[in-house]
């Protein structure tokens, strides 16, 4: 028997709602159907109260989730895809985000986006989006990596007070296993050794760990030990164990999926470099996706998004191989 | 509505004089409207997100004049702390929410209070309101939220002030159809139009709105016909209104007209009438003298926590 990331967000809401009277799940085609990825398969039979349909109205079914997590519940919001938030931006930002500094009463809302590339997806069913909820205060985003990591977040998502960003990668979603789940999660905020190393460091989240780790594979080959950071979260950011990592290797590649202009990789470098400079031997590098709308042909979308290769290739770069 | 016309005035006042910072946005001319909410909601579980011509229709429903001195004058003893400011303010706890600026937000968000009740049992003889002006009814928020409540069969009234102008454009710029209310038919909700500027009228059909929603007759769209007779802000003169508009029966004051028909009906007397408007005046005095004394919010002193979970760093 294996689990699935998408397995754990299933099992995750499935507890969540066997656990607690206040959680329910509000979406497009989330309740007979299960979901456009099956995140909610089987869920409606078993709470039909507690498990809603909603209209194709992302503005809304936020603003819904709002008027609910300030009313005593813990809704949980799924998007079709993360690419359809950018309709339910204003309520995200503007409305859950700010709640709690202007009134005093916080928004325990989660709001599941299912983000990231998949071959032949295009330009509106791949994006990523964590950088444009991470700029904004009041909310908090999480972007797991891992099996173990989508389940115990959001089970912690619905238990925190703020409006949680929760940011899955579909990529992962059937693709990545594990035997079981970690009965013990890390905490939120704290980011992970995936892989330890010594010559250099990889600063990464969400299905890019994955890449960066295939890419340290390669360089052991020829004896480079590098070191793959997994954020977890990028708000909070865990600053000292990235700072601890280049201390150790000297040495930083910020990877991300996403857009390059701006974003988590330069906020990374920036960050690394404020407040570690003397601890680097080279200039800190980024590698993102191409500055282009994500093409929808296999060919294109894999050259879009930083690959093993081209990791491979910075990080040779960044050795001054 | 006395009282909320004597707390505007004197915001303007202030505004004037230089004492409020940023905006001061008022509801002259559109308190018969906005009040006969206030008055119809019941103030221990009915849920009310005002907006910005709803001075009236927020002291009808139970705020605290000296929670809008607090929030115009910026004391940090308000209920938003000096962390927002003017009309965004509100109790959210007392289930009087303290509306964003962007238009049309509100209307999901109290379907969305309305929902929690119901999943917890607790929707029973609840309605929830909240207010627009015919410029937000333009937005896609408007339009996703009165759908969802639509759909939802919710016990939900919504106000439509249709002013004749947002801001500096006229509904012939804003919408095609004849009139607002025929949007409910779209909807698939209840709709009513009412004159704005007469009082009982607008206490009868609010009323009404709000007794079929509590009785578990879906959303309602109740339309007010009038014109706003102020200023967008106070910042601004109006001077895009013509005069036509201005003379027409939608000119009308609702509070001249409400007092006439007060006293028509024998419920006050002219005398009555002056001694509520010298008690109006020195409760604002008494709220703004208050709010002047009390601290402004201080930098070194605010938290600047945007986030209750106590692992973020502020
Ligand atoms: C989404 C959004 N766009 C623009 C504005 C700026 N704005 C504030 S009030 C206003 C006019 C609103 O008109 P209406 O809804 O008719 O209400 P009224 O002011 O007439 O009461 C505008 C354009 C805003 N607050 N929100």
């Amino acid at each position: 028997m294996s689990v699935t990331y998408i397995d754990a967000i299933h099992q995750a809401q499935l507890e969540l709602l066997r656990e607690r009277d206040d959680v329910f799940l509000y979406g497009q085609d989330i309740g007979a159907f299960g979901g456009a990825f099956k995140a909610t398969k089987g869920l409606q039979e078993e709470f039909p109260e507690r498990v809603l349909d909603s209209p194709i109205s992302e503005d809304a079914m936020v603003g819904m989730a709002i008027g609910a997590a300030i009313s005593g519940m813990r809704p949980i919001v799924e998007m079709q895809f993360a690419d359809f938030s950018s309709i339910a931006f204003n309520q995200i930002v503007n409305h859950a985000g700010t709640h709690f500094y202007r009134t005093g009463v916080p928004v325990p809302l989660t709001v599941r986006l299912p983000c990231g590339g998949t071959p032949g997806s295009g330009p509106f069913h791949s994006q990523m989006v964590e950088t444009l909820y991470g700029h904004y205060p009041g909310l908090l985003v999480m972007t797991p990596a891992t099996v173990s990591d989508a389940y115990h977040f959001l089970k912690e998502s619905v238990s925190l007070d703020d409006p949680v960003i929760f940011c899955e990668h579909k990529f992962l979603y059937r693709w990545l296993k594990t035997a079981a789940i970690d009965p013990e999660g890390l905490p939120l905020g704290v980011a992970r050794i995936t892989r330890p190393g010594k010559h250099a460091t990889v600063v990464t989240y969400s299905a890019m760990v994955h890449e960066a780790v295939r890419a340290a594979d390669r360089l052991s080959e020829e004896g480079w030990e590098i070191e793959v950071v997994d954020l977890r979260s990028i708000k909070p950011l865990d600053l000292d164990t990235v700072i601890a990592s280049v201390a150790r290797t000297g040495r930083l590649l910020a990877l991300g999926e996403a857009f390059p202009w701006g974003g988590v990789t330069a906020e990374v470098v920036s960050r690394v470099v404020a407040e570690g400079f003397h601890l680097l031997d080279a200039p800190p590098m980024r590698l993102n996706a191409k500055d282009t709308p994500i093409p929808y042909h296999p060919d294109l979308w894999a050259s879009h998004r930083p690959t093993p290769e081209s990791i491979t290739q910075s990080l040779r770069q960044l050795l001054n191989l | 509505m006395i009282l909320s016309r004597t707390l505007e005035s004197k915001l303007s006042s202030l505004y004037k004089a230089g004492k409020i910072v940023g905006g001061v946005y008022l509801g002259t001319g559109q308190e018969a409207f906005s009040a006969s909410l206030g008055c119809s909601l019941k103030q221990d579980r009915d849920i009310f997100a005002p907006l910005i011509r709803d001075q009236a229709g927020r002291t009808a429903f139970g705020e605290p004049l000296i929670e809008a001195t607090q929030t115009y004058l910026g004391s940090a003893l308000g209920p938003m702390k000096g962390r927002d400011g003017n009309i965004h303010r509100g109790r959210p706890a007392e289930r009087r929410l303290a509306m964003i600026s962007h238009l049309g937000a509100s209307v999901s968000v109290v379907a969305g209070m309305l929902v929690a009740r119901r999943i917890k049992g607790e929707l029973d003889g609840v309605v929830g309101a909240t207010s627009v002006g015919d410029g937000a009814t333009s937005t896609g928020a408007f339009h996703e939220g009165m759908n969802l409540a639509a759909v939802e069969r919710l016990p939900m009234v919504v106000l439509v002030a249709d002013n004749q102008f947002a801001y500096s454009t006229p509904r012939s710029r804003q919408f095609a159809c004849k009139s607002l209310v025929d949007r409910a038919k779209g909807y698939g909700v209840a709709g009513t139009e009412v004159d704005a500027t007469d009082l009982l009228a607008c206490l009868e059909t609010v009323l009404a709105a709000v007794e079929a929603a509590r009785r578990g007759e879906g959303p309602q769209i109740v339309v007010g016909k009038l014109l706003r007779l102020c200023g967008h802000g106070e910042h601004d003169d109006g001077s895009y209104v013509p005069d036509k508009v201005r003379s027409s029966d939608l000119g009308r004051d609702c509070l001249e007209r409400g007092i006439e028909q007060v006293v028509s009906l024998g419920l006050a007397g002219a005398q009555e009438i002056e001694q509520w408007r010298e008690e109006a005046a020195s409760e604002v005095q008494a709220a703004v003298a208050q709010a002047q004394t009390e601290p402004r919010p201080d930098p070194y002193r605010d938290n600047w926590r945007a986030y209750s979970w106590e692992g973020m760093e502020p």
